[in-house]
């Protein structure tokens, strides 16, 4: 349980984090909360030779309204977007989904684009992110690129990331006017990984329903307002879509069971929040 | 060893010890650790500070949590050369002049631990959380707490040490 050796570099900004991931490509991981990559290099799941520390870097660690989304830089803790205080205006999503994440402790040092650039397919942060089509900016010398969630994620701990890529930021669409969301979770204990997690966005015409940890990465469906019959018989068939799998900690069965159970609360809360919320409007 | 310089941007290579310097309770500390070296083990190995537990090293059991920073976190899941500069704060800090903090009293009085294994890092995320939320409902308690794993007590005098902790520092400002 300690991990093997490797050199570390404590990075000032992204130029810096640039140039060495651009000499050392695969060999090197990036550093931020370490809340993931410390767990697998104490279990030696991984061994890289370089550790490239980002968490330190405080041109990095922001989180900022621009543009109608929430921009969270590759050093802001998950605990610094949780506290911020406008949160549950800025993007609610957000504000239901973080006391699903880990703990309070663990939150307090993992970081938004760390839980992100680890996609985890049961984690929190990925599904709200595909959820509301948000963005990940990646940064290496060769120049910027960003690219929407749907084109990140490619599978389980797999993502559109190149090895010489840093990912400078990530980017949460603001609440759409007139919009309710809601985060339903069930896992084996609080704060465990989640066996199947459901985000939803509801709006006047739509549905938009997000699964997580059931298939390899986080699946989004968008629906016109359908009436309960035929939402359940719709949620029903894209729970199969999902190529759930049998393991260690539940049945295929058991959890397309729970993303109809969970899906099915998500959208009537998220839809009785939209009511709220255009009614207020 | 080698005195390195720890300018940000120079690597320390794998393999050799590195000069970390921390405050750690207050005072200025200093010790040698490899990149690869968990605080945890820093602490206790090299600083001697035994006062924090190491339990399941892929952070779960919460019983190695410190402050960096005055942040809670998990010292297993942390770098001794990540905290180089900084702040540290252990269970060995919260008593003064020999006298428990009335973090401790309450856990105390309220037989809030029995063996022990858990309760400094326990202490150390209740003294964080109560900085950021004084005033607590037992609810948010419980999740902060779910965080720490405690086989002895059942949690409940925990949790009532905590609100008491909170109830009695708000009747006092």
């Amino acid at each position: 349980m300690k991990p093997a050796a490797f050199d570390y570099v404590r990075l000032e900004d992204e130029a810096q984090a640039c140039d060495l991931l651009a000499r050392h490509g695969e060999e090197a991981r990036v550093l931020a909360g370490g809340q993931s990559l410390i767990t697998v290099l104490n279990m030696r799941l991984a061994q890289p030779s370089v550790l490239l520390d980002v968490s330190r870097c405080e041109p990095l660690d922001y989180a900022k309204v621009v543009g109608g989304k929430l921009e969270v830089g590759a050093a802001a803790t998950q605990a610094s977007v949780e506290w911020r205080p406008g949160l549950a205006d800025e993007v609610p999503l957000l504000a239901c989904a973080f006391p699903y994440i880990s703990h309070f402790q663990v939150r307090n040092r993992g970081t938004v684009c760390g839980s992100v650039a680890h996609a985890d397919p049961s984690a929190e942060l990925p599904l709200c992110l595909a959820l509301l089509d948000g963005e990940v900016v990646l940064a290496s010398r060769r120049g910027r690129r960003t690219l929407s969630a749907r084109d990140f994620f490619q599978g389980m701990l797999t993502t559109a990331r190149a090895g010489d890529e840093l990912i400078a930021c990530v980017r949460y669409p603001l609440r759409a006017p007139g919009t309710g969301y809601a985060f339903e979770e069930f896992s084996l204990r609080h704060g465990d990984f989640a066996i199947a997690a459901c985000a939803a966005a509801v709006s006047q015409d739509a549905i938009r329903l997000g699964v997580g940890g059931v298939a390899d990465r986080p699946a989004v469906v968008q629906w016109p307002r359908l009436p309960r019959h035929e939402l359940e018989a719709a949620i029903n068939d894209f729970a199969w879509t999902l190529g759930a799998q049998d393991d260690a900690h539940a049945s295929a069965a058991y959890r397309r069971r729970l993303v109809r159970q969970l899906a099915a609360r998500a959208i009537a809360t998220a839809a009785a929040r939209a009511q709220g919320a255009s009614n207020e409007g | 060893m080698k005195d390195e310089r720890k300018t940000a941007g120079q690597a320390l290579p794998a393999g050799r010890t590195h000069r970390v310097r921390c405050t750690l309770n207050g005072k200025p500390r200093e010790g040698a650790a490899e990149s690869r070296t968990l605080l945890s083990d820093f602490l206790r190995h090299e600083l001697g500070a035994t006062g924090t537990h190491v339990g399941c090293e892929h952070g779960v059991c919460g019983a190695c949590t410190v402050r960096i920073d005055g942040v809670a976190g998990r010292s297993c899941l942390t770098l001794a050369v990540q905290v180089d500069g900084r702040r540290v704060d252990t269970v060995e800090g919260l008593a003064r002049d020999g006298e428990l903090s009335d973090l401790q009293q309450a856990f105390r009085r309220h037989h809030a631990l029995q063996c022990g294994f858990c309760t400094a890092g326990i202490l150390m995320s209740c003294a964080d959380f109560l900085e950021r939320a004084p005033a607590p409902t037992e609810q948010q308690v419980r999740d902060m707490l779910s965080g720490h794993l405690c086989r002895c007590t059942g949690y409940t005098p925990i949790v009532q040490a905590v609100l008491d902790v909170a109830a009695a520092r708000n009747k006092n400002t």
